[in-house]
């Protein structure tokens, strides 16, 4: 999971208040990196280290990449036992969470009366309890939430404050971790684990938010320095920052909150509806249940009139977050926006997403995006841009 | 060499002022990935923005210096943008302007304000 996030002009430096910003228990570790902070989510996040975005996007696409994901938020729901937790988080989430097996993970997302996107998460069927993670920004909300719902339900929802989140992403990944705990290696993507190491105890999964395999490990804060050393002493790792996250997850497909999905977008019209199980949906044994689901299961069954596709723009000038789409280079209405776009350093030309009227979804459409005042020709592609490279 | 605000500098060449961006500038861009250059024989007047830079991070503008005409750009570039930030003093020149006059430059800041405005 995760954000990157663009950013204003460069070119206006120090025109960001860091004072109300939450500093990270790595904070330290980071400058001593060279990190260039900025502030995201309310914390001041590291956006690059010393190689620069270009070079940590392809260090972590070919060897293995670290990065500091501790904004985010990380939540554990308990109750009687994991099936009346999981069922209680039915009525909020469209997801087969009652169905999913100890030791592993799912994604999610938690759907307004509309049948718009609240957040999107990664929960965990942990035995007895719900580990779930999900984004900085929403991260008061998403609790709130739960909480009126599923504390009278004798649910209790905590925050978990005193632990870092950690991901370890590209190919060497396990190689790199293995070397620490052997038994990561033994993990396939979208298992969760717990291991200790030196006397602390991490919760692990097998997963991202690059399109790599990899991890996200969750680790005490005490321990979250001596680890993240520990990881970066491996000569084939480098720290990441918030920038080459998100040219990342970009070219991987991958949906940033609060961009390409939000409380105006629909699970069908974002293209997630695989994450609605089949037992989740119309026929199914747990059908609807859920806020909204009136709205996604009409969606579903007439066919959105909108898309989230992937867009390739030809040339090589980036098209951003916000750039209209059109069907023709000259007149007619605005057929669809961008939502999140920039250089995609492993495809080597720019790369975005965005939401098409429905006729226009189909790969190979050839349609125009406006930059600066002129339409500039764009192919809708598949998704992911690059292939994802998971340990199924 | 001179050195301008907007973090251009400027230097005089065969009756002609070249123009590219500083070192700071660059390395605040971060990995330049897209650079488009004006038409050569444009007329531009100082704030024009007659460049468009765009890095992995974000797009900038850059602005003319001065008053003038554009006679050279460098396609250099254009074609490879990372010469942005390899070279941004030397090779990564932007473009060509002739000028009413030369002494125009001279209202601009020399190496040592420049680095004091930097900080």
């Amino acid at each position: 999971m995760m954000p990157g996030e663009t950013h204003g002009s460069p070119r206006k430096t120090g025109g960001w208040s860091m004072t109300e910003q939450k500093r990270l228990v790595l904070h330290d570790l980071h400058q001593s990196l060279d990190a260039k902070m900025v502030p995201f989510a309310g914390y001041e996040m590291p956006v690059q280290f010393a190689a620069g975005v270009m070079a940590e996007h392809i260090h972590t696409r070919e060897k293995a990449g670290l990065f500091d994901v501790s904004h985010m938020g990380q939540v554990i729901l308990r109750g009687a036992s994991y099936e009346a937790i999981a069922l209680a988080l039915e009525a909020l989430i469209p997801v087969n969470i009652g169905g999913l097996a100890e030791g592993r993970q799912r994604y999610g997302f938690f759907t307004n009366e509309a049948g718009g996107i609240l957040d999107d998460l990664m929960l965990a069927n942990r035995g007895d309890h719900v580990f779930m993670v999900v984004n900085a920004a929403c991260k008061a909300d998403d609790i709130a939430h739960m909480r009126a719902t599923l504390e009278p339900q004798g649910i209790d929802v905590q925050e978990i404050t005193d632990r870092a989140l950690l991901a370890l992403q590209g190919p060497q990944a396990e190689a790199v971790l293995a070397a620490l705990l052997p038994g990561a290696a033994d993990m396939r993507f979208m298992d969760v684990a717990v291991m200790e190491l030196d006397g602390a105890e991490l919760w692990l999964s097998r997963s991202g938010y690059t399109g790599e395999d990899g991890f996200e490990i969750s680790v005490p804060n005490d321990a979250a320095p001596g680890f993240a050393r520990a990881l970066l002493a491996d000569e084939r790792v480098l720290p990441i920052g918030l920038g080459a996250r998100d040219s990342l997850r970009l070219e991987a497909g991958l949906c940033l909150y609060g961009h390409d999905i939000d409380t105006g977008t629909t699970p069908v019209e974002a293209r997630l509806t695989w994450a609605i199980q089949k037992i989740r949906r119309p026929g199914g044994a747990r059908a609807g249940g859920y806020p909204g689901a009136d709205v996604i299961e009409k969606s579903m069954e007439d066919g959105p009139t909108r898309l989230r596709v992937g867009l390739r723009p030809d040339g090589r000038a980036p098209m951003r977050e916000g750039v209209a789409l059109f069907a023709a280079q000259e007149g007619g209405a605005q057929i669809g926006t961008i939502t999140s776009g920039g250089f995609g350093p492993t495809v080597g030309g720019p790369v975005a997403m965005g939401y098409v009227a429905a006729p226009y979804a189909e790969t190979g459409t050839r349609i125009w995006g406006e930059l600066r005042g002129r339409r500039q020709p764009v192919t809708v592609a598949a998704l992911p841009f690059t292939p994802a490279n998971f340990k199924r | 060499m001179k050195f301008t605000e907007d973090h251009e500098w400027l230097r005089i060449d065969n009756d002609h002022v070249v123009v590219g961006i500083t070192e700071h500038a660059s390395a605040q861009l971060g990995d330049v990935v897209f650079v488009e250059l004006p038409e050569v024989g444009t007329q531009v007047a100082a704030g024009d923005e007659i460049v468009v830079i765009e890095s992995v991070k974000a797009a900038s503008d850059i602005t003319a210096p001065l008053d003038g005409e554009i006679v050279e750009v460098n396609n250099a570039i254009v074609d490879e943008p990372g010469k942005v930030n390899d070279d941004p003093l030397g090779e990564a020149w932007f473009f060509k302007m002739k000028v009413a006059d030369l002494d125009e430059i001279d209202k601009f800041m020399d190496e040592d304000a420049y680095k004091e405005f930097v900080g």
